[in-house]
C-alpha cells in the first residue's frame, strides 16, 4: 500500500534468538509494509512462531534489531547504547500489536464479551458502557453477535478463535499477529476463522500470519515468507513462491504440503 | 484388506436390554457385619451412663461454652484471613523474578512451617520478655516512638499472630500451587493485550488459580478451627478450654470433651457447606453446565422442574 521510502510497519534486521544453547533464529531480515498481509510458512521448528513472538516482545531478541512502526521493540536507543524498557513501556507497545494464538487462550472464567471488554476497561480505562458497545460491535463483526454471554467452554473452537480475534481487535491495534490461528481447529471450522481474517485484511489491517493454510496465503497474502532452520529462505508474491519456488528447500517443503 | 460388514438383523429390531443383573453377595455380608457393629456402638453410647448426655446438654449452651464457640469462630476467621492475605503476598513474592523477594519468601516459609505452631504461640506471648520495648525510628539510630511490648501485644494479638503467621506459610504454598496450575498461555494472552504483570495476576491468573486453591484452603480452615484450641498456651481462652474448665470443676471431664468435639463437628460441617458453594462459584466457566446443588436437586424432585 505504501510506496517505497515510507517506514515499514515491521522491520527486522538480523534478528537472532537463542534458547539455551540452541539457536532458533539465525538472523532474520524482513519488512512488512503498512496494510500488507504477510504469511509465514515453513516446517515446524523453523522458528516462525518464535519470530512472531519476538515482534511483541513475548520473546526477547538476543541480537539484531526489531522495530514496529519505526519504534524499537522492548528497547530504547540512546546514542549507541540500548536501554531495556520498563514493563509499563513494553505494555504500551503491546497495546498496538494484537496477537491471536494457536490455542486461543481465551480467559475461561469470563464470558465472550467479558474477554473482549477486559483490556479496554482495565488497560485503556474505557467506561464499561463504551467497552460493552464496542465489544458487541466486534462480536457482530466476527459473526457471534448472539454469543456474548457464553463462556469459552460453551463455544466451539472456531467460535473461540473468532472471539480471540475480536478480543485482540478491541485494543484497536495497528498490527495483528496470528500464530497458526487455525491449526487447532476441526477442518470444518477453519473456514469461518479464515473468513474473518480475510475481512480484516480487506479492511486494510497489517497482518503477519504464521500458517499452514496455503489457500489463504495465496488469496489474501501480499507476500509469502518461507522460513527454514531459523532463516528466511525466500520472500515473494504468494503466487510466485507457491508455483515457482526459487530455492531447493522451498521446493522440497512445498512438494510435501501442496 | 478386510471388508467391513454390517451387522444384519433378520426380522424386527432387537428390543430393550432387560438383562439379569449381577448379584453382589459380598454387599449383604458387609451390611450385616457393619450393621451389627453400629448397633453395638449405638447401644453402648445410649446405655453407658458415663457419657452423661444430660450433663452435656445442660452445658452445651451455657454462657462460657457459647463464649468459647464465638471466640473459636472469630479466631479462625481472623487467623485465616491473615493467612490468606499474607499467603498470597508470599506466593507472589516466591514466583517473582526478583531473587531477593523469592529468597525472603522462601526463608519465611522455611521458618514458620518448620517450627511447631505451639512454640510460635508461646514465643509471641512471651516476646515481651525478649524485647521489653518496641520502637519505630531510624534503623540503628534514633527512635521516634516507643511502645511497651506488653501493651502492644496483648494476649489476643499474640494468639492471632501465632496462628495467622504460621498459617500464611502454608497458604503461600497452596496459592503458589494454584498460580502454577494456570496455563502459561493465559498470562501471555494478557501480556499481548498490554496488561501489566500485577493486573494479569489479579484479573486473570488468581481467579483461575482459585479452583485449585479453594479445596485445600477449606481443609486449612477446618484444621485452623481445631488448632485454635492451642491458644491456651498464650493463654487465651476458647471453646475447648472453657469446656474443660467446666469438666474439671465438676469432676466430669470426659462428657465435656465429647461436648466440645460435637461443637467442633457442627462447626466444621457448616464450613463444608460453605466450601461447596465457593468451589461451585469458581467452577464457573470451566464446566459447561454446573451440577445442581443439593437444594436444587431436592426442589427438582418435589416440583419436577429445574428452578434456578
Amino acid at each position: 500500500m505504501n510506496g517505497n521510502g515510507a517506514t515499514p510497519m515491521v522491520r527486522a534486521e538480523q534478528v537472532e534468538k537463542w534458547f539455551g544453547r540452541t539457536q532458533v533464529l539465525k538472523g532474520i531480515d524482513l519488512e512488512v509494509a503498512e496494510g500488507d498481509v504477510s504469511c509465514i510458512i515453513g516446517p515446524s521448528g523453523s522458528g516462525k512462531s518464535t519470530f512472531l513472538r519476538c515482534i511483541n516482545h513475548l520473546e526477547v531478541v538476543d541480537a539484531g534489531r526489531l522495530s514496529v512502526a519505526g519504534e524499537l521493540i522492548g528497547y530504547r536507543q540512546r546514542g549507541d547504547k540500548l536501554h531495556e524498557m520498563r514493563e509499563k513501556e513494553v505494555a504500551r507497545q503491546r497495546q498496538d500489536i494484537g496477537m491471536v494464538f494457536q490455542r486461543f487462550n481465551l480467559f475461561p472464567h469470563m464470558t465472550a464479551i467479558g474477554n473482549i471488554m477486559e483490556a479496554p476497561v482495565r488497560v485503556k480505562g474505557e467506561s464499561r458502557a463504551t467497552a460493552r458497545e464496542n465489544a458487541q460491535g466486534l462480536l457482530d463483526q466476527v459473526g457471534l453477535g448472539d454469543r456474548g454471554d457464553a463462556y469459552p467452554s460453551q463455544l466451539s473452537g472456531g467460535q473461540q478463535q473468532r472471539v480471540a480475534i475480536a478480543r485482540a481487535l478491541a485494543m484497536e491495534p495497528r498490527l495483528m499477529l496470528f500464530d497458526e490461528p487455525t491449526s487447532a481447529l476441526d477442518p470444518e471450522l477453519v473456514g469461518d476463522v479464515l473468513d474473518v481474517m480475510r475481512q480484516l485484511a480487506e479492511a486494510g489491517m497489517t497482518m503477519i500470519v504464521v500458517t499452514h493454510e496455503m489457500g489463504f496465503a495465496r488469496e489474501v497474502g501480499d507476500s509469502l515468507v518461507f522460513m527454514d532452520d531459523g532463516l528466511v529462505v525466500e520472500v515473494g508474491a504468494p503466487r510466485e513462491v507457491l508455483t515457482s519456488p526459487q530455492h531447493a528447500r522451498t521446493q522440497a517443503f512445498l512438494s510435501k504440503v501442496l | 484388506m478386510s471388508t467391513l460388514r454390517r451387522a444384519r438383523h433378520p426380522g424386527a429390531r432387537p428390543g430393550a436390554v432387560q438383562a439379569v443383573p449381577v448379584r453382589h453377595p459380598g454387599r449383604w455380608v458387609a451390611i450385616v457385619v457393619i450393621g451389627v457393629l453400629v448397633a453395638m456402638v449405638v447401644n453402648s453410647v445410649v446405655t453407658n451412663p458415663n457419657w452423661d448426655w444430660a450433663f452435656q446438654l445442660d452445658n452445651a449452651f451455657s454462657p462460657p461454652v457459647l463464649r468459647g464457640v464465638v471466640t473459636t469462630l472469630w479466631l479462625t476467621a481472623v487467623a485465616m484471613l491473615m493467612g490468606v492475605v499474607l499467603g498470597v503476598i508470599l506466593a507472589v513474592m516466591r514466583l517473582s523474578p526478583n531473587p531477593v523477594l523469592t529468597g525472603a519468601a522462601w526463608f519465611y516459609i522455611w521458618l514458620f512451617r518448620g517450627t511447631p505452631v505451639y512454640v510460635q504461640l508461646i514465643i509471641w506471648a512471651t516476646i515481651g520478655a525478649l524485647y521489653k520495648q518496641i520502637s519505630l525510628g531510624i534503623p540503628f539510630g534514633e527512635a521516634f516512638v516507643t511502645f511497651d511490648t506488653r501493651t502492644l501485644i496483648p494476649n489476643v494479638v499474640a494468639a492471632l499472630l501465632g496462628l495467622g503467621l504460621n498459617e500464611a506459610a502454608y497458604m503461600a504454598e497452596i496459592v503458589r500451587a494454584g498460580i502454577l496450575s494456570v496455563d502459561e498461555g493465559q498470562s501471555e494472552a494478557a501480556s499481548a493485550l498490554g496488561m501489566s504483570r500485577l493486573l494479569t495476576l489479579r484479573r486473570i491468573v488468581l481467579p483461575q488459580a482459585m479452583r485449585v486453591v479453594v479445596p485445600p484452603t477449606g481443609n486449612e480452615t477446618i484444621s485452623m478451627l481445631k488448632t485454635t484450641s492451642l491458644v491456651v498456651a498464650v493463654p487465651y481462652y476458647e471453646l475447648l478450654f472453657n469446656a474443660q474448665a467446666i469438666g474439671t470443676r465438676t469432676f466430669r471431664p470426659f462428657p465435656m470433651l465429647i461436648m466440645a468435639s460435637l461443637w467442633y463437628l457442627a462447626m466444621t460441617s457448616v464450613l463444608m457447606v460453605g466450601q461447596y458453594y465457593i468451589e461451585r462459584h469458581y467452577a464457573k466457566g470451566s464446566v459447561r453446565t454446573l451440577p445442581l446443588t443439593p437444594v436444587q436437586r431436592l426442589r427438582k424432585r418435589f416440583t419436577g422442574s429445574e428452578m434456578r
